[in-house]
Order: C-alpha cells, then structure tokens, then sequence
C-alpha cells in the first residue's frame, strides 16, 4: 500500500443525455483506508457516483479527482450488483481475467489466484467449475475474489450483496470486513441495506432522493475487528435507527 | 432406451403408413408409374443405381460442407468487422440482407457465367445462400453484450481487440451455433442448385445433376430415389451440425 490515495470529488453533477440530473452538487473526500457505505432512495444516484469515480462516466460539472496507484497501473476494483462472470469461464478463468488483460505471466496469474481464492473462502475444487453452476452467494464470492485479485486500492462495491437472501449477506458482510481489516484497502460501498451500512462502514453517507446530493454524514464509532454480534447491541440498533430516519426524511 | 422408442416409433409408424398408402394409392387409382412410381420401384431403382447415387451424395455432401465451412468463418469474420463500426454496419447490413432475398436460383446462372462449370461455382452457390445466417446471428451475439460486463473490461483498461476476442466472440457462440444450424441446411439446398447449373464436368454427378437428369428422361423412380437421398442429406447435415453445436454449448458453459 505505497501508493498515493485520493479521491475528491467537488460540487460535482450529472446529467444525462436525456436531460434529467443524475447527482447535483456532490462533495465527497476519502481518506486512505476508510470504508464508507452510501445509501439512498433507489434511483438516486449512488450508482451512477460510483461509475464515476471508477472513470466509467465524466461527470457534466464539478471537479472529481481519483488518484489509485499510477497512471497505467490502476489499482481500482469494481464490483458490480450483478456477479457479472463470463459463463463461458471457470471461476479460476474468471478471476484471472483483470491480470490477464494486464498482460501478467500466467504463472503469477495462478498463485494470485489461488490466494484470492483462499481468502474469499472458496475451496480449490470450485476453481474449475462455471458460473452456472454455482448458487447465487457463491458467484458473487467468485466476483469478490476476481475483484481482490489485482490487490486493489480503492475497491467501489454497488450493491454487490442485494440479490441474496439475509443470513447470506450477513455472512459476506463478515467476510468482507474481515478481509479489510486484514488489507486495509479502501472501500465505498453502495447499499440500500441500513444494518449492512453500519455494519460495515466507518461513516455512512445518506443522499436524497433523485438528483441525488449528501444530506447526512453519519459516523459509525465501533472499533475493529467487528463481531457479528454487534448487530443485537443497543448500540448498533441506536445507529441503524438514526440512518433509517435520516432515509425517510431523503425519501421525502 | 425406453426415451429413444418413445421418440423413434412414433415418425417410424407414421412412415410405414405412408408407404403403405402410397402404394395402395398408386395401385388402386392405376397412377402410371412416370407419374408416381410405388414404393417398391423407388427402392429398386435406389438399389440399381447405388453407386451413381452414394457418389453423387458424396460430391453433394462435400459441396455443401465446404460451402457451410467457408459461410461460417466468413461469416463470423464479417459479424466482426460489423461489430466493430456502427458506421460500416449501417452502410453495409442493407447489403448483406441482398443474400438473403435475392432468389438463388436466379443468380447461379450467372456464377456460372462468371466462374465456370465445377466444383468451384457450385461450392460458391452453397456458400451464398448460407452465409446471411452466419452474418445476423454473430452481429446480434457480439453486440447484444450486457452493459456490466463491457464496463469491466473498461475498467481493466483492456484494448479494443481484448473486448472483441474475450468478451464479444465467446458471447456471441451460442448465437453462431444457432445462425450455423439454420445454415447448414441451406447449404445442401445451395449445393444441389448449384449442380443444376454448374455440375462436376467429366463422369462425376452431383444430386443436382442426376435430379434434372432423371426428370429429363422422365425416370421418375429415379427422380424419386435422388430427392430421398437429398433429403436424408439434408437431413444427417442439419442433425450432425446441431449434435456439433450442442457439444460445443455444452463445453461453452453447462460443465466443466
């Protein structure tokens, strides 16, 4: 983690092609190895904040800059809501593919593999098989791992866990927290899940509804490593309900 | 087993039936066997001209398949060049759906004008007529990317020709066995209308050529035996390239 990191994004707005505004007046500035979790009304915009910050959209006003890595290295993570494999890979094609397209030695493909497999708890034998066969928990296990696989720096999370069922979601949130506290890379993290947010992130930004802008920035005290059982503690019932009203009143 | 009696005996009834009608038909309306010969007289003269009809089979069959082969790699070399230019698929797609309109029996006389008599023009019909499926069905399969998935490869920074090799043609496989099915049955359709026109020169008959020579003499038992032997043709072509497609969709992403 030499490399420098910054992401700052100034009064930034986004507006389509059809006219309507994405995002409006948009201020948001990371720190190194913060893990923030937006949420918002559907449709508001997190989404598209995200893209941006990615690079796979210019925003029509404002200044954002992201500095991850140098320039032709990039060191951001994407993962998307869909699991988003190629079905005609295995997992193990599937989660060589960023290094593949980066022209690394297939030989360094096959250890980095074989450690993001291990971290995101996946067992050797599922490295051969497709997507098809997988559940839906499992595959987007794999697209975490092809994820972590280029030891990003700045990873971008869209609602990677809304399509599976509660306890699912519980579990990956666990294994994701615990794979950031080991790497410490940084994370934003998109999610209309309120108990997700808290559960992860260090500050939970709220944005309004459609054009969307930050109207709360809420921080989240609990220390690290979290234990699951957090989630039962007055505590965290307190924030979740503070989050949740602060989403009524973006709703509005 | 069990599967393949329920699914073999019902068309196998079905055809038994047929032939016993036919020949009843033929025999109890008194139809003069130039018109429609029995059954029994189709079968002898499959059985007398054996080695002119396994031969012309075999010319035919080679015709199509080196015509589907050619539809098929230049068909997908097509899609894409299509696929990488919205530009040159608008100024080029009206032209592509000119193959499949334009009557091939219309345009095979003057291939051979152009061409010449022989393997060549009658190759060059058969891949005609198969090529637009191969072109329509490989466009729609490397564009018809999901959204996600190109925004990826973007995010990785991977070049125009890692999208089109990585991502645009293994998606676009299942289209192509689709468009190749279609295709391989025009082939046969192209290779026998091309051997109207062009035929093999020398001794060598094509199924076209032995089907417009028979009607000529009005050897219709003849005449029958050779569009059975197209038919089944067409048919074990079809049924090879849809059992080829389906172990490669198969291996594309069911199983390991």
């Amino acid at each position: 983690m030499s490399h420098e990191l910054s992401v700052n994004v100034a009064k930034v707005e986004m507006q389509f092609a059809s006219g309507q505004l994405g995002v409006r007046d948009v201020n948001l500035a990371v720190q190194r190895g913060e893990l923030i979790s937006l949420v918002g009304p559907s449709g508001c915009g997190k989404s598209t904040l995200l893209r941006m910050i990615a690079g796979l959209m210019a925003p029509t006003a404002g200044t954002l800059s992201v500095q991850v890595g140098s320039a032709n290295d990039s060191r951001t993570a994407f993962v998307f809501q869909d699991s988003n494999l190629l079905p005609w890979r295995t997992v193990f094609d599937n989660i060589r593919l960023p290094l593949e397209l980066r022209g690394v030695p297939f030989d360094q493909q096959k250890v980095a593999v074989e450690n993001s497999l291990k971290l995101i708890g996946l067992k050797p034998d599922d490295a051969t098989k497709r997507p098809r066969m997988l559940s839906g928990g499992m595959r987007m296990r794999v697209s975490l791992a092809r994820a972590l696989v280029t030891q990003p720096e700045l990873l971008l999370l869209d609602e990677p866990f809304a399509a599976l069922d509660d306890l699912l979601r519980q579990l990956l949130n666990e294994e994701l927290l615990r794979i950031w506290t080991e790497q410490h890379w940084t994370g934003l993290f998109v999610t209309h899940n309120v108990a997700e947010a808290v559960f992860l992130s260090q500050r939970v930004l709220v944005m309004s509804k459609s054009p969307g802008t930050f109207i709360a920035d809420i921080a989240v005290p609990f220390a690290h490593p979290r234990d699951p059982e957090l989630r039962s503690t007055p505590e965290f019932a307190k924030l979740t309900g503070e989050v949740s009203r602060r989403l009524r009143e973006a709703a509005r | 087993m069990k599967r393949i009696l329920q699914a073999a005996l019902p068309p196998a009834v079905l055809l038994a039936l047929v032939i016993v009608a036919w020949h009843y038909a033929v025999v109890g309306f008194g139809i003069k066997a130039f018109l429609v010969p029995k059954p029994a007289s189709v079968l002898k003269a499959a059985i007398d001209g054996r080695s002119e009809l396994l031969q012309a089979v075999g010319l035919t069959a080679g015709a199509a398949i080196s015509g589907f082969a050619s539809s098929l790699l230049f068909g997908t070399f097509i899609a894409c060049v299509f696929s990488q230019s919205g530009m040159i698929r608008r100024s080029c797609y009206p032209y592509a759906i000119f193959l499949q309109t334009v009557p091939i029996i219309a345009i095979a006389p003057l291939i051979v004008v152009w061409f010449g008599a022989g393997v060549g023009s009658v190759v060059l019909v058969s891949f005609i007529i198969s090529l637009f499926p191969i072109i329509t069905n490989g466009t729609t399969g490397l564009l018809a990317i999901d959204p996600d998935l190109l925004d990826l490869f973007r995010l990785y920074r991977a070049s125009r020709w890692q999208v089109l090799w990585k991502l645009r043609l293994p998606h676009s496989v299942p289209f192509l066995v689709t468009g190749a099915r279609t295709s391989s049955g025009l082939a046969v359709v192209g290779a026998i209308v091309g051997e109207f026109f062009a035929g093999y020169q020398a001794e060598k008959h094509g199924l076209g050529y032995v089907i417009m020579q028979a009607a000529g003499f009005s050897q219709t038992d003849r005449l029958f035996a050779a569009v059975l032997a197209s038919t089944f043709l067409g048919i074990a072509i079809f049924g090879l390239s849809t059992l080829v497609g389906s172990t490669v969709l198969r291996r594309w992403s069911d199983s390991r």
